[in-house]
């Protein structure tokens, strides 16, 4: 395999990991605070509609980064309010979401497919990724980068302020965080918040950073793998970081199969589309086996608080 | 004046069943406001959507057709739920049952089932051996069971008559649903949702089987010494709500198809899940949740025509439904206490 195609691959695979990883980054926050939104698909579509009218009307990119992470904040807060405020069913709520983004941006993006955006450039200037070598390294948009520099912001926010200790609390027992003083509820409300405004940059990956134009569902269950690997990675980010770029590499297979020319390539192509799902499933399996990944769960996930009773 | 809530002794019954009333009629009228002022004839698309589906007696013989396989999927998604095991890949399922379907039409009801349960038992069997969350797997297989009708409507199972679209040959006509109602679209389909969802409701609320799914999903700990083995729940959870999605696939393939295609998948699988809330996990319930929602899909495709209004609104109409219906939940167990000021002083 020749050195460009072993860089082809290299860009592509980040690409591609890095919605997933900005959508499991948010999650994971969430998670962590008690509360399982499962409605990230529906945010990321919100996202990704929000990030592809932005940038079509405007042709400022990081306005429609922006503006999809607001989306994704105003989409969350319909299942805040009806969870943390109106304690609704978190399980239900989540997959109501998901069906409102779905329908919201398939309304809100009528007339628009077909339509081209530019992509977002890459951020550093085109001198410092002469050599393919560079190029990997300083060849990505700036969402990358956000990317990468949110696993380690999440962990330092997590492991070392107090702020994430007060969050991890929450999730941990809430009872106890709410008799000492701390607002349980407004603790999720922000942590929900953070994960609506993290699905929506995620979903204006879709638009700006992958495929610049507007499909409907053209999130394609990323969301819900973005959830699958929050199990995966056992609420850590530096392993959701590895699990989002395994996925990747899953989803970039078939590019590399198809060049090989090998066996691989008599693989029909629906069974590669079929691939990161499989995957998602094979994966749950693996962690399941280990016996560590269910303990490492936060003891309140998705237990309405309820401190009256 | 002040409100508060306050906890009731035992949930409401008014307001479980009142609750989704309230919800259809505020969705109509928020919609109505929301669709406006983001710049659509609000009004309009209420009034084509909720409305002219039952005023047109044309349209009655959609309603039907439609409701069919949301009533089927929905009843057994509702009896799923109620035990707490969250089948969410009732699409996947109804996709396998509508692959399975084959030969004529006894051996493929059969099949149907078979092959929607078959593809619930995966996350069936996860979830119990290995303690796999069954939202994410089902809905997984549903994401890969699509993958599968492309593949095989595109080689193997492709009509080599088909003048090189992807879709299988036309089913002989022993293998095509019987229309009941001659000159109608009104096929077998119908009267056997409406038996589906009586039958569940006498099961689910005069058998032992009725009895451990409700118990195990309201009070785990309570089925555990009343010897109702968990495992054994989640295993008919997903064999009864897969097959009966399975059967509902088969019906669609046999009846409206008539042949795979790859638009096969119409999201039957996703809509019953609003289906079988807003009927409240009952049966019965499901059967009218699947009327009002086969309202709003024939509502939004004469929407569409009429007032030139996106089909995507119904999916956000729809949405709107579960909303307001989850959060009228709150209502069934806290009841709206209103305290004077002075009263809440003095106590």
């Amino acid at each position: 395999m020749s050195l460009e195609l072993t860089i082809a691959i290299i860009v592509t695979v980040v690409g591609a990991s890095t919605p997933i990883l900005i959508a499991a980054l948010g999650e994971l926050v969430v998670e962590k605070s008690g509360v399982l939104n499962l409605g990230v698909e529906g945010m990321m579509l919100v996202g990704a509609i929000t990030g592809f009218v932005v940038a079509f009307t405007t042709g400022n990119h990081y306005l429609a980064i922006l503006l999809a992470a607001a989306a994704g904040v105003a989409t969350s807060m319909i299942f805040g309010f009806l969870t943390l405020s109106l304690s609704a069913n978190q399980t239900a709520t989540g997959l109501a979401l998901t069906i409102f983004g779905t329908g919201f941006s398939a309304l809100a993006g009528q007339g628009y497919s077909a339509r081209p955006v530019t992509l977002l450039g890459p951020l550093f200037p085109a001198e410092l990724a002469t050599h393919p070598i560079w190029r990997v390294l300083f060849g990505y948009s700036a969402l990358v980068y956000f990317s990468l520099a949110m696993v380690f912001a999440v962990w330092w926010f997590l492991k070392k302020s107090r702020a994430g200790l007060i969050l991890r609390a929450v999730g941990e027992n809430d009872l106890s965080a709410h008799s000492i003083g701390y607002s349980v509820i407004g603790v999720r409300y922000a942590a929900v918040a953070f994960g609506g405004a993290m699905a929506g940059i995620a979903g204006a990956c879709f638009p700006l950073l992958l495929t610049p134009q507007w499909a409907e569902r053209m999130t394609a269950g990323r969301g819900w793998i973005a959830v699958a690997l929050v199990v995966f990675a056992s609420w850590k980010p530096f392993r959701l970081l590895a699990g989002a770029y395994l996925f990747g590499l899953v989803m970039t297979m078939e590019l590399y199969a198809k060049a090989s020319g090998g066996p691989l390539s008599a693989i029909p192509a629906e069974l590669w589309s079929a691939m990161p799902y499989l995957a998602t499933v094979v994966v749950l399996v693996l962690i399941s086996i280990r016996r560590d990944a269910s303990t490492n769960a936060p003891a309140c996930l998705g237990r309405p608080f309820l401190p009256s009773n | 004046m002040q409100f508060r809530l306050e906890k009731r002794p035992e949930p409401s019954r008014l307001m479980l069943y009142g609750t989704p009333v309230a919800a259809v009629v505020l969705t109509m009228f928020i919609g109505a406001i929301i669709f406006s002022l983001i710049g659509y004839d609000g009004i309009g698309a209420v009034r084509e959507i909720f409305f002219t589906p039952l005023t047109n007696a044309f349209k009655w013989q959609d309603l039907g057709v439609k409701a069919a396989p949301l009533i089927i999927i929905g009843v057994g998604l509702s009896i799923a739920y109620r035990a707490n095991v969250w089948n969410i890949g009732a699409e996947g399922q109804y996709i396998m049952g509508g692959l399975g379907g084959w030969w004529t039409l006894p051996a493929m009801m059969i099949a149907g089932v078979a092959g929607g349960a078959a593809y619930a038992a995966i996350p069936a069997l996860l979830r119990t051996r290995l303690n796999v969350n069954e939202i994410l797997t089902s809905l997984m297989l549903t994401y890969a069971s699509v993958q599968l009708i492309y593949y095989l409507v595109r080689a193997p199972w492709k009509d080599p008559m088909g003048m090189g679209f992807p879709q299988t040959r036309r089913f002989a006509s022993e293998a095509l649903l019987p229309n009941i109602i001659p000159g109608t679209i009104v096929h077998a389909g119908v009267p056997i949702a409406i038996i589906v969802a009586l039958v569940a409701w006498f099961i689910m609320t005069r058998s032992v089987f009725g009895y451990q799914m409700r118990v195990v999903g309201a009070a785990p700990h309570a089925a555990r010494y009343g010897g109702f083995s968990e495992n054994k729940t989640i295993w008919l959870a997903l064999l009864v709500s897969g097959g009966l999605a399975g059967l509902a696939g088969m019906l669609e393939v046999a009846g409206p198809f008539q042949r795979m295609v790859p638009g096969f998948p119409t999201n039957y699988g996703f809509t019953a899940i609003i289906v079988a809330f807003l009927g409240r996990l009952n049966p019965l319930g499901v059967i009218f949740a699947g009327i009002v929602m086969a309202i709003t899909f024939v509502g939004g495709e004469i929407a569409q025509t009429t007032i030139g209004l996106s089909n995507s609104a119904t999916g956000v109409f729809q949405a709107m439904m579960l909303f307001f219906l989850l959060a009228g939940d709150i209502l069934v167990r806290y009841r709206v206490r209103r305290v004077t000021p002075q009263v809440e002083a003095r106590a």
